[in-house]
């Protein structure tokens, strides 16, 4: 199982007690978040919708690559991303 | 001799209510302050609000039903007047399309959708405290037993093997998509309840949300090739009249309208007697607290291309004092030229008294308005907020 540094945006950060980088293990990219929720309740709701859909706003890169869906495989020591878009008005 | 006394009246005349106000941009409150008004917050700043809610029957709990733009939708709590807030643990989502789900598209009713905007509260009856109702965009319905805090899908509604039917699903709606809205517990009866869909109609439950049935008959549906359809109906705002529950109100898309339920299921068009020049579309209609022949509307402009602002750039608020068959304009002290605003579904309320009913409402360009004397005279309270799409009366226990 691979372990991966998670950057999260400003956006999150009430959800991870302010901190920016994070660190998640999980074969994909839902495994990780799963992880992820368990250590900062509320977070994945806020990335994912209930269909397990990315929300429309956010994107997230994996060693550099944006993520299409949770099945995304995530490499050893890789590096995940998670951002806002810069929408609205 | 004894000294006499001067007889002292007993009757206290009721503080005005505080006024919470959901904006494009979070929650405000407009609290009572000596002979004035004192604004707090905002709450949760650059959250759209569409609404903001105190729970009539603790006077302590605060929900704010929220879409935090980039993150999506969810629901805040506060017990202390908004000064503190905390997110609920389980915010409303829709089932998940799984293994057992039904087969075909229609069966599947809800699941699978994702709820994008949470837009409607309603606390629930007085004999069930905790339970509060939410209608989302999707048109979907939910509820909470725990003030709040946790929420499952009504799936008499969300998972109703009609619901794709009855929602339209797949057409757009309102600007921001179709939302369930006019959330109304009947105050005789927990079981008894309606709920409003922008794309769909009014629907009814006897069953605390089991079972549903249309209730959309008399309606003008005139965006559609057959006007007199069951459902698919376009509800702006509905009421249940809280001294009269067999009385119902509805602004709809096409004019206003007022059902007995208690002698039949058809509605009576009663918008038809407003002036011409004015019509009768809107978005919020307002009932007196006791008399349930008086109701208030405040109209906007539907020709043409459906602008959806103050007819002619005229402000004005329109009263019936008999149940709609006639209708008197209240503009006194609103701007008499250029004022391109209107008022949202749920932007609009009146308070509790009987006599000089408070009456409020928020507009689409960040304004607070009130009338003290039941309509008569108007005052702006509050200006330079955010979009308004919801206003509610709170009374808050010391």
């Amino acid at each position: 199982m691979s372990t991966a540094a998670v950057h999260v945006s400003s956006i999150l950060h009430e959800y991870t007690a302010g901190e920016s980088l994070l660190s998640a293990s999980g074969r994909d990219l839902g495994a990780v978040l799963d992880d992820l929720e368990r250590r900062h309740p509320g977070l994945t709701f806020r990335i994912v919708d209930e269909q397990n859909r990315i929300r429309p706003h956010i994107k997230i890169y994996v060693a550099g690559r944006m993520a299409r869906g949770l099945t995304t495989k995530i490499p050893a020591g890789a590096e995940i991303h998670i951002l806002q878009a810069l929408s609205g008005g | 001799m004894a000294k006499k006394s001067k007889p002292r009246s007993t009757s206290k005349k009721p503080k005005r209510p505080t006024l919470l106000i959901g904006t494009a941009k979070g929650g405000f409150a407009l609290e009572p302050s000596g002979s004035g008004w004192r604004m707090r917050g905002p709450f949760q700043l650059g959250a759209r609000t569409h609404d903001l809610r105190l729970d009539p029957r603790d006077g302590k709990t605060l929900l704010m039903a929220s879409t935090g733009g980039h993150l999506g939708p969810t629901i805040y709590r506060s017990e202390d007047r908004g000064k503190s807030w905390q997110e609920a643990p389980r915010p409303p989502r829709f089932a998940k399309l799984g293994a057992g789900s039904p087969r075909g598209k229609k069966a599947r009713g809800s699941r699978g959708q994702s709820v994008k905007i949470n837009f409607w509260l309603e606390p629930g009856h007085v004999d069930e405290p905790g339970v509060w109702y939410l209608g989302t965009s999707p048109q979907g319905l939910f509820r909470s037993v725990d003030h709040g805090r946790t929420w499952r899908g009504v799936n008499g509604f969300n998972h109703n093997p009609n619901w794709a039917a009855w929602v339209s699903v797949g057409t757009d709606g309102t600007p921001d998509g179709p939302v369930l809205h006019s959330i109304q517990i009947d105050p005789r009866n927990a079981r008894h309840m309606t709920v409003s869909c922008s794309s769909g109609g009014t629907f009814e439950s006897l069953d605390r949300g089991r079972t549903w049935c249309p209730v959309n008959r008399g309606i003008a549906a005139d965006y559609l090739p057959d006007p007199n359809v069951e459902y698919g109906h376009d509800p702006h705002c509905m009421r249940m009249h809280p001294a009269r529950p067999d009385r119902w109100y509805q602004q709809n898309h096409c004019g206003i309208y007022r059902l007995d339920r208690d002698q039949g299921e058809t509605w009576t068009r009663i918008g038809e007697r407003m002036p011409k020049r004015v019509g009768d579309i809107g978005f919020p209609i307002v009932l007196h607290p006791e008399d349930p022949e008086t109701v208030w509307v405040f109209p906007m402009d539907g020709t043409s291309i459906w602008p959806r602002t103050s007819p002619a750039g005229k402000p004005a608020v329109y009263r019936t004092r008999n149940g709609g068959r006639s209708w008197e304009r209240q503009a006194r002290g609103f701007p008499q030229r250029l004022a391109f605003w209107t008022v949202l579904r749920q932007a609009m309320a009146a308070d509790d008294d009987p006599v000089q009913t408070g009456l409020f409402f928020g507009t689409t360009s960040g304004e607070v308005w009130a009338s003290l004397n039941s309509g008569q005279s108007w005052s702006q309270l509050a200006a330079h907020l955010p979009r308004i799409y919801s206003l509610r009366l709170a009374r808050f226990r010391r």
